[in-house]
């Protein structure tokens, strides 16, 4: 047992600094905002106080490249196995084959680039060593190891022909994980303090899901015969509207933290997703019967995709990286919450008023 | 929480008697055999060292304030006819009021904190990482295990206050351990037994939550009204903090943020959400094989 020197009596017996006196009374109430060097208020911009601008929060460690990459990577291979199942189900072969490939490449780069950002092999089998509900990486981890030998069966069955039923078998069990290996990503990284990233959370999913489709939709526009590519052509609809809707919402309901997603780097990222993924879904409308259409089309949605996620993963960064959108947001729930607790205690003094007046009326 | 009968151990720091001589950092640092973490100068301020991070598990803030010294500071304890304190005005190559006029003669003050890993009750680092290197300790603090740590680096963007981070030479990720080495020994953290003042005061977490609310009473007293406790209440967003503080301005003053809240709290809702989103993912795309073949 630890034999602290703080005892119910003081430390060692004595009470050091307990009389020392320290601030300022007359100014403690100004509240002025000390505006640091170098900070330029723009007009509108939400006053806030801070350390020298430095953010409360610790940067993010990940490379853009390999974990903006992995969420793209694990979004195409997972709708695409979906897709690739509908295909072998409904008899469209030209479709089923290029997309039970996409599914292993790209879900062999996620893993890859995972792999490069922890540094060596080792460390994924080392994310096996437990499984945790509360980390959705360690959630995802395990969906990947159910996810990446199915689809990986799946395309090497294709390919080579050999146990034909087998194979079928695997593309259908990717396909039913695959919608799994989609929609994690959202939470693994919305469970985090980032703001631009935690206060998305509730359309995050489908922005990934909707981006998941338009991508893999737009993988098999580009490679299926124009025949057999109808169920691609309207996943990539369908998915390019749900990630245009989703997004719209969440930037509505995140306030000034979706600043980020308009802003910057970000911000340029993410016009250029809407201008693809909508081009692209109007390409696939239109150009139904062009092959060639269909090619530039489907390259315009997987490039939309993969903007989405870039641009996702720097608004994360800017928002981590200043200040405001850590302190201002949390700095009005707190003064919201101040000022609902003393509206409460005033309703509450006001009734324990008329019944004392009640009660005095009576006697 | 506590494991079996041990009381949960923690930390109070009392910025208020914090002298920013950084003997902390310093403690902390040849304790735990931390490396240097580069000899900058920040040119902010007279702080050095900028934030908690993988090289800096204890972090002197130096607040410098063009706010008043106070009335009641500059008279408290001081004996009857003494001369009245001298206001030596911001820190200048100029002597106070030189160019702004005795009226406008500089006020200034400077709130020091020492700031560390807060331990939390619902401690978000410790709910994301993937391998359980981070652990709870029988003494209720959180631990990185580094052998066990493979560097995903999850932990450092879901730690709300910025403590936890990655080391760049050997990719893994540290943070303070409150000396878990020592309190299994019967010591107290370095950075307490280094303290000076006895700003940080180390002990168990129930005794602490007492002295901070009698020091906050004793200060609100004497007039000081801006003294506050951060992190001391168990019904905040993180479930009270294992290592809180007496702080005389607002949090974000100090580069601490004012509502924390443990990321996990929403992850039941986030895994709705996803699993709706996956629903709607595989609706979806089964719906495009409905209908005409084209």
């Amino acid at each position: 047992m630890s034999t602290s020197d703080v005892t119910r009596e003081g430390i060692r017996g004595a009470h050091p600094g307990r009389e020392a006196l320290t601030g300022a009374v007359s100014t403690l109430d100004g509240h002025r905002r000390e505006h640091p060097r170098g900070r330029r208020i723009r007009r509108g911009e939400p006053e806030f106080r801070s350390y020298y601008d430095k953010p409360v929060l610790n940067q993010i460690v990940w490379e853009p490249r390999d974990i903006a990459g992995y969420l793209f990577l694990g979004g195409l291979a997972g709708a695409s196995s979906v897709l690739a199942a509908g295909a072998d189900l409904t008899g469209r072969p030209g479709l089923a084959r290029p997309l039970k490939y996409t599914a292993l490449g790209a879900i062999t780069g996620s893993v890859a680039a995972l792999v490069n950002d922890l540094g060596r092999p080792a460390r994924f089998v080392n994310m096996l060593r437990v499984l945790k509900w509360t980390s959705p990486m360690s959630v995802g981890s395990w969906i990947l190891m159910a996810y990446g030998p199915l689809a990986g069966a799946a395309a090497v069955s294709q390919a080579t022909g050999i146990l034909p039923g087998l194979g079928r078998a695997a593309a259908l069990g990717a396909g039913a994980v695959g919608p799994a290996v989609a929609a994690y990503t959202a939470p693994l990284i919305c469970d985090t303090a980032v703001p631009a990233w935690h206060e998305g959370f509730r359309e995050m999913p489908f922005v990934f899901v909707g981006s998941a489709a338009a991508a893999a939709g737009g993988m098999g526009m580009a490679t299926a015969p124009v025949s057999q590519a109808g169920p691609a052509r309207r996943a990539a609809v369908l998915g390019s509207a749900l990630e245009t809707a989703a997004l719209w919402r969440m930037e509505r309901r995140m306030g000034m933290v979706a600043e980020p997603y308009r802003t910057g780097r970000s911000g340029l990222l993410m016009r250029a997703a809407k201008a693809l993924t909508v081009g692209g879904a109007v390409g696939a409308l239109l150009g139904a019967r062009s092959r060639r259409v269909s090619a530039v089309a489907g390259a315009a949605l997987l490039a939309g995709s993969a903007c989405t996620r870039f641009g996702v993963f720097h608004a994360g960064v800017a928002s981590a990286a200043d200040p405001k959108y850590t302190v201002v947001p949390q700095r009005r729930r707190l003064e919201e919450r101040k000022a609902a607790e003393a509206n409460e205690s005033a309703q509450a003094a006001a009734s324990s008023a008329a019944q004392e007046a009640e009660g005095s009326a009576d006697s | 929480m506590t494991a079996g009968d041990r009381p949960r151990m923690g930390f109070f720091t009392d910025t208020s008697v914090c002298i920013g001589c950084k003997a902390c950092e310093v403690a902390c640092k040849e304790w735990n055999a931390v490396p240097e973490d580069g000899l900058n100068f920040t040119a902010m301020s007279f702080d050095n060292s900028g934030g908690l991070g993988a090289d800096t598990w204890r972090h002197v803030a130096f607040i410098e304030q063009r706010a008043s010294v106070g009335v009641q500071e500059s008279g408290v304890g001081r004996p009857d006819g003494a001369s009245a304190p001298v206001d030596l005005g911001m820190p200048a190559f100029e002597k106070p009021g030189d160019s702004a006029g005795a009226d406008e003669r500089g006020e200034f003050r400077w709130l020091m904190s020492s700031d560390v890993c807060k331990h939390c009750t619902h401690a978000a680092c410790l709910d994301v990482c993937p391998t359980g290197a981070l652990f709870r300790t029988e003494f209720g603090t959180v631990v990185v295990q580094e052998d066990i740590c493979n560097g995903c680096g999850y932990c450092v963007p879901a730690c709300p206050y910025g403590v936890i981070d990655k080391r760049e030479d050997d990719g893994r990720v540290w943070k303070c351990t409150l000396c878990y080495d020592r309190l299994g020994d019967g010591l107290e953290p370095a950075c307490a037994k280094a303290c000076p003042t006895d700003s940080i005061q180390f002990g168990e977490l129930d005794e602490l939550r007492a002295r901070a609310d009698d020091r906050v009473r004793h200060l609100h007293e004497a007039g000081i009204e801006s003294a506050r406790l951060y992190g001391r209440d168990p019904d905040d967003g993180v479930g009270g903090d294992g290592a809180f503080f007496l702080l005389l301005d607002e949090p974000e003053v100090y580069g601490l943020p004012p509502d924390p809240v443990v990321t996990t709290r929403d992850l039941p809702s986030m895994w709705r959400h996803a699993g709706a989103a996956a629903a709607v993912l595989l609706a979806g795309i089964t719906a495009t094989f409905l209908g005409r073949r084209r």
